[in-house]
């Protein structure tokens, strides 16, 4: 008995394992055909960016074009206001982005170190807030940010992107925060620090890798927002690129390179993020969802 | 310690930006709209209260009810593609190399605006030029429908990017919840001679099944609300074949300018996706209590 055994499972080790092989050819297979239609189109995209429109409609659609037409980047960059809308988003990304992580650094060290009743309910209340449509909030936002004078003004984007943004936040801060040993802090409170010492001299110290997670994943939030602009913003002084993209590209329907080059422009900082900090973006996508 | 950490002041000082920001910008406003859901309103001009008529006006319109039923249609879309997203991710959590690329490169969709995503699209279905029919054409079918055009196949049309965008959302979700299932008990079926489908079945697929709850509820709740990429590709047309609920409530309230019944339909879909988040809460954890008896 005791011999048999492992030669039958030497047996069914061989035969199985060109059976492997296969499944595994197979399986890899799927999974690159998946990833091919995840990235197809954007290849497409960076393809037709660099056409002209001849080239578009004559040439099929994956051949290279002649020479890459770079000219349609320095044309959209200059015309429509795109390098305007490109700055609005960037300094209204990173505004929002560094507000939201320090307001949400304060009230997690609140609910995690801190003793005091109803920390659970508040806690709730940004838990509950993830699961509440936009939509719902728009008319009054819309009405209360006119009635303060802040529509067409960037402090009605940060405050929403703020207090959309937080729930998400929150949630990662949370598990960094939970597996966080209280020593050192313990010890500083023996040592007579003030809290305040304590969180911005310690605690958020300590947590900058989880904060450059939720940045990360902050910024691309902010960076592709498109309803709270197009409702609160119609000036093209403070539009951001999302609306300045769809409102730009409405104009130009058919110049194929330039709506190309445009999308590449909005497309691009993310590309680039993605690149260098995709370890951190999808950590952070990761536990933003899963501990709900 | 205690007492230094109870200090109330600090406290205070600590949560009271955050929860400033949470109740000002989504609690107020959610309750408001409910509140102007009860008036006839321009937005500009007076308020004048006339009870639950928008509620009632609300319940029997039937372009409300045929926009709900496309934001169901993408529910049930969004939720059953899940069984491929788990399948995909259940086959790159078993030691497949480059796993982890693989899942990046599924990511990134998710990563970009969905302004440039449905320009992108709205490209890839152009009727002429677009590489979808192209393709079509090049494997000489040429009778293609004009796929955003026409009433009967824009709403999926309008499916797939939008499944396109969330595949990867979804795939590395679970992968991150199958790879935290302890080794040891992978090894331990394995020297029991369990094959890979027994031990995804048996095994990975109960031990995910917490994470399967949650992207349930994700994917139900973020195709009620879901608007982005319709907003930009069709504005809910032609005619109303693509209008889901928050387009249409963005166009009474925002086009239209009837503040007071596009708040009653803003304060329904808040209930739609509080109460759906609920129930699917309640009959998951059903199952899991016969589970375990």
């Amino acid at each position: 008995m005791q011999r048999t055994v492992p030669i039958d499972n030497k047996k069914i080790g061989n035969t199985s394992k060109g059976m492997r092989k296969l499944g595994y050819l197979l399986l890899y297979l799927v999974l690159a055909a998946v990833a091919a239609f995840q990235i197809f189109p954007l290849v497409w995209l960076l393809l037709f960016s660099l056409k002209n429109n001849q080239e578009v409609f004559n040439l099929p659609p994956l051949a290279l074009p002649s020479s890459p037409k770079w000219e349609n980047y320095s044309k959209v960059w200059n015309a429509g206001n795109i390098d305007v809308y490109f700055f609005n988003s960037v300094w209204i990304t990173i505004v929002s982005t560094v507000l939201t992580i320090l307001v949400a650094s304060l009230v997690t060290f609140a609910i995690t170190r801190m003793k005091w009743k109803g920390s659970s309910f508040v806690l709730g209340l940004f838990m509950v807030a993830m699961m509440i449509p936009v939509h719902s909030t728009l008319i009054p936002l819309f009405n209360m940010f006119s009635k303060l004078n802040l529509i067409n003004h960037p402090l009605s984007l940060i405050a929403s992107y703020v207090a959309f943004n937080m729930p998400i936040t929150i949630m990662i801060l949370l598990g960094f925060y939970y597996a966080l040993p209280k020593e050192v802090e313990e010890a500083a409170v023996i040592d007579g620090c003030s809290v305040n010492k304590i969180f911005f001299r310690i605690t958020l110290p300590m947590t900058s890798s989880v904060l450059a997670t939720t940045g990360i994943i902050n910024m691309i939030y902010n960076w592709n927002e498109f309803i709270f602009v197009n409702t609160f913003i119609n000036s093209d002084q403070y539009k951001t690129l999302t609306v300045g993209v769809q409102n730009f590209i409405g104009q130009y329907t058919t110049d194929w390179g330039a709506i190309g080059a445009t999308l590449m422009i909005s497309i691009l900082p993310i590309l680039i993020a993605f690149i260098f900090l995709s370890d951190k973006i999808v950590e952070g996508i990761a536990a933003g969802s899963v501990k709900g | 310690m205690d007492k230094v950490m109870s200090n109330k002041k600090i406290i205070a000082l600590y949560i009271l930006p955050a929860l400033l920001f949470i109740i000002a910008i989504v609690y107020v406003p959610i309750i408001l709209t409910g509140y102007y859901g009860l008036h006839k309103w321009n937005g500009i001009g007076a308020m004048e209260f006339i009870g639950l008529e928008n509620y009632a006006a609300l319940l029997k319109d039937q372009t409300f009810w045929s926009s709900a039923w496309h934001s169901l249609l993408l529910a049930i879309f969004s939720t059953l593609s899940l069984v491929i997203y788990l399948v995909v991710a259940l086959v790159l959590s078993s030691r497949i190399k480059g796993s982890n690329l693989l899942r990046k490169i599924y990511l990134i969709p998710m990563l970009l605006s969905s302004v440039a995503i449905a320009q992108l699209w709205l490209k890839i279905y152009h009727p002429t030029n677009g590489i979808l029919n192209s393709f079509l054409a090049s494997l000489g079918i040429t009778n293609t429908p004009e796929w955003l055009a026409n009433p009967d196949v824009v709403l999926y049309a309008l499916f797939i990017p939008i499944l396109w965008q969330y595949a990867g959302f979804y795939i590395l979700i679970y992968y991150a919840a199958l790879k935290n299932i302890p080794k040891s008990l992978e090894e331990a079926a394995t020297i029991d001679g369990a094959n890979a489908f027994q031990i995804a079945y048996k095994i990975k697929l109960p031990l995910a099944m917490e994470v399967v709850k949650v992207t349930i509820v994700l994917a139900l709740v973020g195709s009620l609300k879901y608007f982005d990429l319709i907003y930009v590709m069709t504005n809910g047309g032609p005619n109303g074949a693509s209008e889901v609920m928050a387009s249409y409530m963005y166009r009474i309230a925002f086009k239209s300018y009837d503040f007071g019944y596009g708040s009653a339909v803003g304060f329904f879909l808040l209930i739609i996706c509080l109460v759906v988040t609920w129930i699917v809460r309640k009959l998951t954890a059903n199952k899991d209590q016969t589970q375990y008896s």
